[in-house]
């Protein structure tokens, strides 16, 4: 039962699954850099998620050509635009988040978030 | 209907944030905080006369965003909540602003002042989007830009440990924003809207035939808990100490103050607009809410108790009061959310006047913030040694300040639920005591002078009134504030009720 749910669902279990991944990256590695490419995998997931609920096998995308056919042609367009703003989101949150590891590279010479605490302490700034 | 003018407001307010920041930095120096403070006391003025009008109409009204109406197009809805959440948060934005003024003159060069500018202006369009919005993924959106602002305020001020803060911060509103878009995607992919009230006519009717149960469970979890790490509660807090006790003043009031209230409020939202509160009571979700706004309670006051530096423990304060914030939520009753709003409004007043009055006597201790150097600052800066005295009280639950209402309130609550009430009361009562002894602490600790030292001469220098003129003004402002919280609290939990009443 649960077996045929996951073969049917197949493209989203795929997607939670890289969800996952990129959480725990995030969540989990040490250095900054895999954080963010953790980020991008997790964000990207979502965006996969979004597309593949907004998809109807066959149809051709929303975009007008030769006038406007019935709506039976298209696939569902409000979820590709949602991925859309979502890219501009996340890419602008990545360049942020590279902004600040330059910053810290240059500032502790290390990529570890941890370890820049420990310096920290240390100095007792 | 005819639709009066008032109703464009909220429309006006959030274009006027976002626009604000760059005007300003095109004027640059002192005409861009003289257009930054215009902009929030406008907007503050637009907010209250929106919450007059609500009142008056006594509903709530929809405003549709272009011009596709409401399953295709985007909206943003305000009734009494909204609008007078939207005035609370520019007076605060407004003072902690003023208060900060100085500092601001002194760590930040000249460039960077336009920068913070535009980051605040940011940051109230994105808090009055989340406010006044009725659409999920505009509030995702919105979320994301309130989040990059905030670490825009935290790190504008670049030494090591903002910088660090602000990248954990960054780090963990990420997981948290993850979630919490996820959580919208399954949403709309088992109701098929994106408008708030469009997803609660599927929510009932998806209830009703009881499909897609479990997805519906994993969308309420992914989105409470998702804002619950964004809004630092308790243990997603790691960043918060750092974050607020380093960065400039007028930051760490905002950000102590607005920025995680906004999130609550789109959480608020979520339950009370977009499923309903049954729905959500049905899921369980909010236990676990409720025993981690317990434990944050608990923890929050434990960690500032263990605290040597001033200014950490009022932020670790702050996760304490998360904690009672996430408690009242996670009751999940009407009542238990009027406490919880007010609760929003007693922090927000209470916390940034806290950090005003920490600023100011650290000033009068050489800019020290450990403890032992803080003996005797509250007699040589007056004014923020009261100012520390009243935002204490208001803190500890003292009759007359704010603080006593909203422990009354979530008293009063427990007294309603049998199966939480044990748990609700015991937490209240630890926290209260925690609360008086890092307060009471400091308390003492500013009003005692040093061994062997005359009173005002061992440390520091003596500060009046007239030597801070603009932390005065906003020091005096909120702790009016406080007292008329307390005061007229009647009043405010009648104006949050009809509020909730016209939310739904």
């Amino acid at each position: 039962m649960i077996g045929s749910a996951f073969i049917t669902n197949f493209d989203e279990v795929v997607s939670v699954l890289l969800f996952g991944i990129g959480f725990g990256n995030l969540l989990l590695q040490k250095n900054l850099v895999k954080k963010i490419i953790g980020f991008n995998i997790m964000d990207s997931a979502i965006y996969l998620f979004l597309a593949l609920k907004g998809y109807i096998a066959g149809l051709k995308a929303p975009i007008v050509v030769d006038g406007v056919q019935s709506v039976n042609a298209y696939i569902n367009p409000i979820p590709s635009g949602l991925v859309l703003t979502g890219i501009v989101v996340s890419v602008s949150v990545s360049a942020l988040m590279l902004a600040l590891t330059i910053r810290l590279y240059r500032d502790f010479h290390t990529l570890d978030l941890d370890e820049i605490s420990t310096m920290l302490e240390k100095e007792g700034v | 209907m005819e639709m009066a003018f008032v109703q464009n407001f909220p429309f006006f307010s959030i274009i006027l944030a976002l626009f604000s920041g760059p005007l300003g930095s095109i004027f640059g120096g002192k005409n861009a905080r003289r257009i930054c403070y215009a902009v929030v006391a406008i907007i503050g003025i637009l907010s209250a006369a929106i919450f007059g009008y609500t009142i008056a109409t006594g509903q709530a009204y929809t405003y549709a965003m272009g011009h596709f109406t409401a399953p295709w197009g985007n909206e943003i809805r305000i009734g009494v909540l909204e609008a007078g959440m939207a005035t609370f948060f520019c007076v605060i934005m407004l003072l902690s602003l003023i208060a900060g003024q100085a500092e601001r003159e002194r760590v930040l060069e000249g460039a960077k002042m336009n920068l913070y500018y535009i980051m605040t202006g940011l940051l109230l369009s994105s808090l009055l989007a989340l406010i006044y919005t009725n659409d999920l993924f505009t509030a995702y959106v919105f979320v994301e830009i309130n989040t990059i602002s905030a670490c825009g305020l935290i790190m504008i001020r670049q030494n090591g440990r903002t910088l660090a803060a602000g990248t954990r911060y960054m780090v963990m509103s990420l997981l948290g924003s993850g979630m919490f878009l996820l959580g919208i995607c399954y949403l709309y992919d088992i109701t098929g809207h994106l408008l708030m009230s469009n997803i609660r006519e599927s929510v009932v009717e998806l209830a009703r035939t009881g499909q897609y149960n479990t997805s519906l469970i994993v969308a309420i979890g992914l989105m409470s808990v998702g804002l619950a790490v964004k809004c630092a509660q308790y243990p997603f807090h790691a960043w918060l100490p750092d974050a607020y006790g380093y960065s400039t003043l007028s930051s760490s009031c905002i950000l102590s103050s607005l920025v995680s209230k906004g999130y609550i409020f789109i959480l608020i939202k979520i339950f009370y607009r977009v499923l309903g509160l049954d729905q959500v009571i049905q899921s369980a979700v909010l236990n676990v809410l409720f025993a981690l706004g317990i434990v944050g309670m608990i923890m929050g006051s434990i960690s500032a108790i263990r605290e040597k530096d001033v200014y950490r423990m009022v932020a670790y304060s702050s996760v304490a009061q998360i904690g009672y914030i996430f408690m009242g939520i996670g009751v999940g009753t009407v009542e238990a959310l009027i406490a919880a709003i007010y609760h929003i409004l007693f922090h927000a007043a209470t916390k940034s006047l806290l950090f005003i009055a920490t600023n100011g006597l650290c000033l009068a201790s050489d800019r020290h913030r450990e403890f032992k150097y803080l003996s005797g600052a509250g007699a040589r800066n007056k004014l923020a040694g009261v100012a520390f005295i009243v935002g204490s009280l208001s803190m500890i639950g003292i009759p007359m300040f704010a603080g006593f209402t909203s422990k009354i309130l979530f008293a009063s609550v427990a007294m309603a639920e049998p199966d939480k009430m044990f748990w609700m009361l015991v937490a209240l009562a630890i926290s209260t005591i925690l609360n008086t002894v890092y307060f009471f602490k400091t308390v003492l600790r500013i009003y005692t002078p040093k061994e062997g030292t005359r009173f005002k001469e061992d440390v520091g220098r003596v500060i009046k009134m007239g030597d801070q003129k603009a932390m005065s003004v906003a020091m005096i402002a909120l702790c009016i504030l406080n007292v008329a919280l307390g005061l007229g609290a009647r009043g405010i939990i009648d104006l949050i009720r009809m509020g909730l009443e016209m939310f739904g």
